[in-house]
């Protein structure tokens, strides 16, 4: 049998760091659908889940993939699924589900082009709102963006730490060029490794005597096969998983616990890469955007100018006390998105007026800004 | 023995299968309200009862039951 | 002088008292499942129910003492793929309505039986959607009058034990709300049976089905089902012709197959 945590230096593809990542945290159950440029992950996990007791399943599209991981992850397993904006599309409702019953579980999104078919090797920054708002109803999600396949393998292990603690499911908003570009990864001992398990009840507890769900601080997850007799249902429905479809207080308090569980514990959730020390221009960058920064930030110090970089770690829950402390302390915001500007109003709210926020896509949709196109940028608009 | 738990009935108006498949007309519906304003069924015939419990296992709300004399709790 | 009933026991305290309408088949089809399960003297711990939208996913939720899933509209088929292969120890039954499994959830039924899966789905057949109000169902009959079709149903209803058989499931019967005590000994089969077994009952939703298209109330219907049924060993002498209108019920398909979580244990031992 092969060692559960691969230890070492590789040269390793980021979807191949993201399903070794999974692995690491304790992941035992993969359900997916093939699609371009997610499919490594699946192949990934089909030839190691087996290696380490676990279960890997190709199912016959994207929902039951979602279904069948929210499945898997009512029986205590850790569960992952691994996608594209068409298949994230097609899981929307299942995704909902998991948010209502409090399910841990991960979501990969490698985006692609598009909308709809698009072009699937080619990388866009296009399913961040779609990872908020995509499902219907009022809901709070997580959303991690990793940049390099040394992030695709350590926000893996991050995103299932933050299910498990938050029961809830956790997006890792990939592209096709992170997915599919090959870089160092380092692996650590597992000792070095924080990994974390949700909460279960006491065995023999009496389901009538405790919350098993809507609870702000979250309630330990009485999972299936120990005899808690768990009723899981996605209609609204009170703290011991009753339904209740019915009064008006009910679908008022299921919300409002549902979405406080997060914005309640939003400082323990969000993850940002400050740098702004003194300086007036700062670039805002998460996933692949963030690559060019350091090189964007080393050319203008040749020329004696010194720009600050914030990187979103987390999208979502969005960090707008954080943006708003920035906004203070900068005059000039450059948002660097590979899409049409998807995270630029919120920016924008969260600034409240306080900097100037600027919008700079990649000359061309689908490819990698080029640090020159940002330096001529910087130097257009410094103060 | 047969007993019937009137609380669960939702009334022989629109149900009364458990009358309906008497083979020996132990029940009819009765003139009756139960707490929740629907006609439940009552035993006239308990005699001709012959245990088959096709009231029991027809019956799709838990209100009939029965059983041998002998093994009453 | 009031007996307790012999399956309330397997209920969750508190909901002894369903939503069902009056004279609905779907409390007939629960304590068949429940008789099943207590003859087989198998605990309620041991199982996960799943079910997903319409009014037989309300037999085991919140009805049922026991772990119950309840699912998206059509999917608890897939929820119960994932919750078996993570956990194969658990005996998982799925307990939904002819649209759910056969119309939104058909995909998912399909393949599981092809995967053939050790799940047991118990598929209540009212030929109508019953709980959005009295639509069409892909079981209908064909010219019959619901509330999306006005002038007549104009589309052929599947014959589901068939599609059943088709897709690879390797235990497949039909039987009616009239068969009650027939449907709890399918029951017990279908759960010891390994793989993926599929048990339809035709039920009687007297008051969409029945109202709509003129069958009658409960017990007219129930009526109906024990006249026209026919038994599976009679129907091989009948002609085509006399098959119209007939309800095929019995045992159509009882096989032994691999079935696949022993497969994937079996892999993962010769990968070592």
């Amino acid at each position: 049998m092969s060692k559960r945590v691969l230890s070492g230096l590789h040269f390793m593809q980021g979807n191949v760091a993201c399903a070794e990542g999974a692995i690491t945290a304790g992941c035992r159950f993969f359900a997916g659908y093939p699609i371009t440029p997610a499919s490594e992950i699946a192949e990934r996990m089909a030839r190691r889940l087996p290696e380490v007791g676990g279960t890997c399943a190709q199912m016959e599209d994207e929902i039951s993939s979602i279904a069948a991981v929210v499945g898997a992850s009512w029986t205590g397993t850790k569960a992952l699924t691994a996608t594209s904006g068409p298949g994230i599309s097609l899981m929307m409702e299942n995704i909902g589900y998991a948010i209502a019953t409090e399910t841990p579980c991960v979501i990969v999104n490698v985006q692609r082009g598009a909308p709809s078919t698009g072009t699937p090797s080619l990388p866009l920054q296009g399913d961040v709102l779609q990872a908020r708002r995509g499902s219907h109803g009022e809901y709070e999600v997580i959303a991690l963006a990793p940049s390099s396949p040394q992030e695709m393998f350590d926000l893996s292990i991050e995103a299932f730490n933050l299910a498990e603690k938050f029961r809830t499911p956790v997006f890792i908003l990939a592209d096709a060029f992170v997915g599919h570009m090959r870089e160092e990864v380092l692996i650590p001992d597992p000792s070095k490794i924080s990994i974390v398990e949700r909460k279960i009840p006491a065995s023999g507890m009496n389901f009538s005597e405790y919350k098993s769900c809507l609870d702000e601080d979250i309630a330990p997850m009485p999972i299936f096969g120990h005899g808690f007799k768990s009723h899981v249902t996605a209609s609204t429905h009170d703290s011991f998983g009753k339904r209740n479809v019915t009064d008006p207080e009910a679908l008022d308090y299921y919300i409002k616990c549902l979405n406080n569980k997060i914005r309640k514990h939003k400082e323990e959730i969000i993850s940002v890469d400050s740098e702004v020390d003194g300086s007036e221009v700062v670039l805002i960058s998460y996933g692949t955007t963030y690559r060019a920064v350091r090189e964007v930030q080393k050319r203008l110090r040749q020329d004696k100018i010194n720009i600050g970089s914030f990187r979103l770690i987390s999208l979502w829950p969005f960090p707008e006390k954080k943006i708003e402390d920035l906004a203070r302390k900068v005059k000039i915001i450059i948002m660097l998105e590979n899409n049409l500007g998807q995270l630029v109003p919120y920016v924008k709210a969260a600034a409240k007026g306080e900097a100037e926020v600027v919008f700079l896509p990649p000359r061309m949709l689908g490819t990698l800004h080029s640090p020159d196109a940002i330096v001529k940028k910087v130097k257009e608009v410094i103060p | 023995m047969i007993s019937i738990n009137e609380d669960l009935c939702k009334g022989c108006r629109g149900c009364g299968l458990c009358i309906a498949f008497c083979p020996k007309d132990v029940l009819k519906m009765s003139d009756r309200f139960t707490k929740k304003g629907v006609h439940p069924p009552e035993i006239i015939n308990e005699e001709d009862c012959i245990l088959c419990e096709r009231c029991m296992i027809y019956c799709p709300d838990f209100v009939v039951v029965v059983s041998d004399e002998e093994n009453i709790v | 002088m009031k007996m307790v009933h012999p399956l309330e026991k397997y209920i969750r305290p508190g909901f002894l008292s369903t939503t069902s309408c009056s004279g609905c088949g779907n409390g007939i089809i629960a304590q068949s499942i429940l008789r099943a399960i207590d003859e087989l003297k198998i605990k309620m711990d041991d199982f996960v129910f799943a079910s997903g939208i319409g009014c037989a996913a309300w037999i085991p939720s919140p009805s049922f003492y026991a772990d119950v899933l309840h699912t998206t509209h059509g999917r608890p088929v897939a929820f119960a793929t994932g919750v078996k292969l993570s956990n194969p120890q658990l005996k998982v039954m799925i307990i939904s309505g002819d649209g759910d499994l056969m119309a939104i959830g058909g995909n998912h039924f399909i393949h599981a039986a092809r995967r053939n899966i050790d799940l047991t789905v118990v598929c209540t057949n009212n030929g109508i959607y019953g709980m959005t109000g009295g639509q069409v169902a892909p079981t209908t009959p064909f010219g019959a009058e619901t509330a999306t079709t006005p002038y007549g149903n104009l589309e052929r209803p599947f014959d589901l034990c068939r599609l059943a058989e088709a897709a690879g499931a390797v235990y497949v019967a039909r039987w009616t709300t009239y068969h009650a005590r027939q449907l709890t000994q399918s029951v017990k089969k279908a759960i010891q049976k390994k793989g993926f077994s599929f048990v339809e009952v035709i039920s009687q939703c007297p008051v969409h089905f029945g109202r709509r298209t003129g069958a009658g109330d409960a017990a007219a219907m129930m009526r109906g089902y024990k006249k026209n049924s026919v038994g599976i060993k009679k129907v091989k002498k009948l002609k085509e012709n006399e098959l119209e209108g007939k309800i095929v019920v019995g045992e159509f398909v009882d096989r032994e197959e691999p079935e696949l979580c022993e497969e994937i244990a079996k892999m993962r031992q010769r990968i070592k």
